[in-house]
């Protein structure tokens, strides 16, 4: 356990060393906040047209804001994770987590959390908006904490292949764009399920989308069903990582 | 200490270490030599962990590097080729970070910390980014972050590489102070440094053991016959004639290394045979001048040459770097050969 936490922290403390923990921070924060404030502008109308409709801050606000930050993540992830393995390969740094008494797979668990810790600062700022709209109005709690776990849950799916695809590689930009690619991929692979010609396929596309999984955290509901796609994900993703960092040692 | 048993470690079709063993004994500094691409770093690298052999098995500090190889890791102590630094981290914090990873009691930390920058010479430097060093600087960091959980073996991958000639002795002398309680494996291709630093040589060439004996030892095993060098002025008589003619010399030739008045001859006799007071007497009594006498041994770099071209056609200039073996088993050999120091 020391030993992860001591990986962990090297690793947070070379993301907020370098540019990179403040341009992905800094850059999300922008973004975010340019969807919040679209957002809640287009509630806040909403809300003043009545319409008959009732307007719910969760659903019409919370819930979008976040769907859309979705994509947002997809383009910072990579590069939060394509240094994690890659870096140290290019440095021979690898050669000493490798002869330390450490095992595969608390140096695997080490960057992990290294790299969730700096998904979960990306998220903190989030909080500040969330804040205030428990001060100028009442959402409802439960749903914003489904909508948390899922999006940490969501991020480690990420986090695990991101990590997947530096092992491969010396070369960041290589990790970089590949990660990116492969994680859009897993975000649209279910929009060809409603034209599969079998009904297996359709289900295996749905099922697929780590996005999709999401959905439902988003609307406050906690299915064991998501969650135990979400950890198993991460689970494979972190195993073949070990896999991955084992092979590569039998090749030298 | 170590025990190395017929390890054979392939690359795909390439084999860059084959059917090695050596054993190394406590307080030993065990000297590795070899061309590049020899199998040096190879070697180096599964008996610290960082590779599993292809076949064969290492016991580290007493522990089997295939069974417990975390245990065997905590007792080891490895500065690779390059040394391992994170660029962007300051030296003291890099140390800091390598204790908790060796697993440095909490409490010891600071003080194990301060005391490897000292013992390398690193203090000055404490707090300057690994990124920003010089060359000599980042090896002793490397060899300070070997040292941090006092290991009893300590594998060192070339350790005078890039240093200045007062940090290259420097860093002899450190290793020759830590020998004893410690255990020393260290690879070089700088000759001289095997003379003066180990105690046992092991000469490797494309993957095999050559040699394995103390410096001493190996030159005058090798050696087959004595050669006295002798420079005299024999005022135009024939000099190499006549002294041929000694009993017990078997050949006289020219030598290369003659310098200065007079002529310079190399005089070889059978082995074992003290012929020196006969050669200054017989040139004396002819009435030649005798300018220089001294016996001529074979230098390890001699004995080193010919273990390491002797079975294969490789043309005599091409032997000192193996030019012709592949270089994949040291892939980071790129700073300029130093054969000669």
């Amino acid at each position: 356990m020391n030993n992860v936490l001591a990986i962990a922290r090297k690793e947070l403390r070379s993301y907020f060393a370098s540019p990179i923990a403040y341009i992905v921070i800094g850059l999300f924060a922008v973004i975010f906040g340019i969807f919040f404030g679209v957002i809640l502008l287009n509630f806040n109308q909403m809300s003043q047209q009545g319409g008959g409709q009732a307007v719910n801050v969760n659903e019409q606000l919370i819930r979008p804001v976040f769907l859309n930050s979705i994509v947002v993540f997809l383009f910072m992830l990579p590069i939060v994770t394509m240094r994690s393995y890659a870096e140290e390969k290019r440095l021979g740094t690898i050669e000493l987590l490798l002869t330390a008494p450490l095992t595969d797979l608390q140096i695997i668990l080490g960057k992990f959390t290294g790299a969730m810790g700096l998904y979960a600062a990306m998220l903190a700022i989030t909080l500040l908006s969330m804040a205030a709209l428990f001060v100028f109005g009442s959402p409802e709690v439960k749903p914003l904490l489904t909508t948390y776990l899922g999006l940490l849950l969501m991020g480690g799916c990420f986090v695990s292949v991101g990590l997947l695809i530096s092992s491969f590689t010396s070369n960041q930009i290589v990790a970089g764009a590949v990660t990116f690619g492969v994680f859009l991929i897993l975000w649209v692979i279910n929009w060809p399920a409603p034209f599969a010609p079998w009904p297996w396929l359709q289900t295996f596309l749905n099922y697929a989308s780590i996005v999709d999984h999401f959905d439902d955290f988003s609307r406050g509901v906690l299915d064991t069903k998501h969650v135990v796609y979400y950890i198993s994900f991460i689970a494979v993703g972190l195993f073949l990582t070990a896999r991955s960092v084992d092979t590569e040692r039998w090749r030298g | 200490m170590i025990e190395v048993q017929h390890l054979t470690k392939r690359y795909g079709p390439f084999t860059a270490v084959n059917d090695i063993s050596f054993t190394v004994e406590r307080g030993e500094i065990l000297g590795f030599l070899g061309p590049n691409g020899a199998g040096k770093t190879t070697t180096m690298r599964v008996l610290t962990g960082y590779m599993p052999p292809s076949e064969g098995t290492a016991v580290v500090a007493g522990y089997n590097l295939a069974e417990k190889p975390i245990e065997a890791k905590r007792r080891t102590g490895y500065l690779p080729e390059t040394p391992p630094l994170y660029t962007d981290m300051g030296v003291r914090e890099y140390l800091d970070f390598c204790a908790r990873i060796k697993g440095v009691p909490r409490r010891e930390r600071k003080a194990r910390v301060a005391a490897v920058m000292e013992r390398t010479r690193v203090a000055d430097m404490a707090e300057r980014l690994c990124g920003k060093l010089s060359k000599g600087y980042r090896q002793r960091v490397g060899l300070a972050q070997a040292l941090l959980h006092n290991p009893e073996v300590l594998i060192l991958d070339e350790p005078t590489a890039g240093l200045d000639p007062k940090q290259i002795n420097e860093t002899r002398q450190l290793i020759k102070d830590l020998a004893g309680d410690h255990t020393v494996v260290l690879s070089t291709h700088i000759l001289p440094e095997v003379s003066q630093t180990c105690t046992r040589v092991v000469i490797i060439n494309k993957g095999k053991v050559v040699a394995v004996d103390t410096p001493d030892n190996l030159t005058s095993r090798l050696r087959g016959s004595e050669t006295m060098y002798v420079q005299l002025d024999a005022m135009g008589a024939d000099a190499a004639g006549a002294l041929a003619a000694l009993p017990g010399v078997t050949r006289v030739s020219p030598s290369s290394a003659a310098r200065g008045e007079g002529l310079g001859l190399e005089v070889e006799s059978d082995a074992g045979r003290d012929i020196r007071r006969e050669l200054a007497a017989s040139i004396v009594n002819r009435g030649w001048g005798l300018l220089e006498l001294r016996p001529m041994r074979m230098s390890l770099e001699d004995v080193f040459l010919k273990l390491t071209t002797q079975e294969n056609d490789a043309p005599p200039d091409a032997a000192p770097d193996g030019g012709d073996s592949p270089a994949a088993a040291e892939p980071a050999a790129s700073e300029p050969e130093a054969a000669h120091e």
